[in-house]
């Protein structure tokens, strides 16, 4: 009986862990990125740059994986009746939330799911980050506490629901049918890139058991520090273990500090870049996947999160805000990071959080 | 009653929970608008100690918490 319980409980949120987990892996084997099998920070930025909004010629790629987080999840709501096209809560705050997470998780280089992936390959740079995640994660749920939330969202006609899938299969069309428009890296991450068939299908499994089990990498700690509900934690824990398993296997496991891929070892900013990523995404209700998952259930305001987050991106690099890895150049380890502007943007935005957080606690008459 | 349709995660749960700890009503309704927050007030509502039903109603769920 208790081990029905428990399978009842944890069973599907382990398995979409171990899918996620085992999708980063083969990614990685066909080609994306060492450790970055999925990022769904990276792969909207490398789309900001296909697209022309910013120029960083090494991070440049229309990821197909994007497109088929969206349309999965879209699918799986569909096929199980959760479909429902809602919109209106305070999307321009969403919009400039989504934003300064993406530029936090730029700032340490991977959104909360490439921060376990990361972790899954031994990279010890990521614990900063990890601290930093929970650390804001702790900020947010101390609003939470006090009765923020940004408003209730409206049902709206089954139009707004299907933006972001729609723009999904535009991008898609484009990538397929007019490459010629796009920019492609020749060298740097954006150049490594697994064949789109395998990306798509890798995002279209991955959209539709993320959506099945509400998988959320902010959520896990969320719930299990606010509710003591530890569900979605369990899903967070099974792709850390389950990336950690296959590097071993596939002896590409290396527990360091350093020569770590795509990562710097500025650990005070790879700490306060995800404590701005963490913090947002307790305000958006969810990580940048989980904000995917949700627009492709028809929340437009989730969709317009989306949008802020490619904007962001767009910003992080126009402006040389987002972290440089650490590199061996001619035999010399070089420690990168992050330059002045990018510490100026992480202060900005906390400060843009807090004034965010506070304006949208209760009234007296709320309360 | 509580009327969390709507929100985002997880504020359907902190809502319901804030009435449930300060008041401990021996019956509540709540009212949400996606299957992911009747599994979750659902939860919530069970390690508190109470029963839940859930029924559909129009679009949304209403959810009755009895002890």
């Amino acid at each position: 009986m208790r081990e029905n319980t428990f399978v009842r409980r944890y069973g599907l949120i382990i398995l979409a862990g171990v899918v996620v987990g085992a999708a980063a892996l083969i990614l990685t084997a066909a080609g994306n990125p060492k450790n970055m099998g999925f990022c769904i920070a990276c792969f909207e930025r490398d789309i900001a740059g296909a697209l022309g909004l910013h120029g960083a010629g090494k991070v440049q790629y229309l990821r197909p994986e994007i497109p088929g987080i969206v349309l999965g999840a879209m699918l799986s709501a569909f096929v199980f009746r959760e479909f429902k096209a809602r919109a209106g809560s305070c999307p321009a705050s969403r919009f400039v939330v989504g934003l300064f997470v993406m530029i936090g998780a730029l700032v340490f280089l991977g959104c909360p799911l490439r921060m376990v992936i990361r972790l899954g390959g031994g990279d010890l740079t990521a614990v900063a980050g990890l601290l930093g995640f929970l650390a804001g994660i702790l900020a947010g749920i101390v609003f939470l506490k006090k009765g923020f939330s940004l408003g209730r969202a409206y049902p709206v006609k089954m139009g707004e629901g299907f933006a972001l899938p729609a723009v999904m299969l535009g991008l898609l069309a484009l990538l397929l049918l007019a490459p010629g428009l796009l920019k492609f890296s020749e060298e740097g991450p954006g150049s490594m890139r697994a064949f789109w068939l395998i990306s798509l299908a890798a995002g279209l499994a991955v959209g539709f058991i993320a959506q099945r089990s509400r998988l959320c990498m902010a959520g896990g700690l969320r719930d299990a520090f606010l509710i003591q509900d530890f569900t979605l934690l369990a899903g967070f824990l099974a792709i850390w273990a389950t990336v950690t398993v296959g590097n071993l296997i596939m002896g590409n496991y290396s527990l360091s500090m350093t020569s770590q891929p795509i990562a710097h070892s500025q650990h005070l900013w790879s700490f306060l870049g995800m404590a701005l990523a963490g913090w947002g995404s307790i305000l958006l209700g969810g990580c940048p996947l989980r904000q995917l998952i949700l627009a492709g259930e028809g929340n437009g305001d989730a969709a317009v999160t989306v949008l802020g987050m490619v904007t962001g991106a767009a910003i992080a690099h126009n402006f040389g805000l987002a972290g440089n890895a650490d590199s061996a150049v001619d035999g010399v380890y070089k420690v990168g990071g992050v330059g002045s502007a990018g510490m100026i943007a992480v202060v900005i935005g906390f400060a843009v959080l807090l004034a965010v957080s506070l304006l949208h606690l209760p009234g007296k008459e709320e309360a | 009653m509580v009327d969390a349709r709507g929100q985002s995660c997880p504020i359907p749960v902190v809502m319901t929970r804030r009435v449930l700890e300060k008041e401990t009503p021996a019956r509540l309704e709540v009212l949400v608008d996606a299957q992911v927050a009747v599994e979750n007030v659902t939860r919530c509502a069970r390690s508190l100690g109470y029963q839940v039903t859930a029924e559909p109603q129009g679009a949304d769920f209403k959810l009755t918490l009895t002890k």
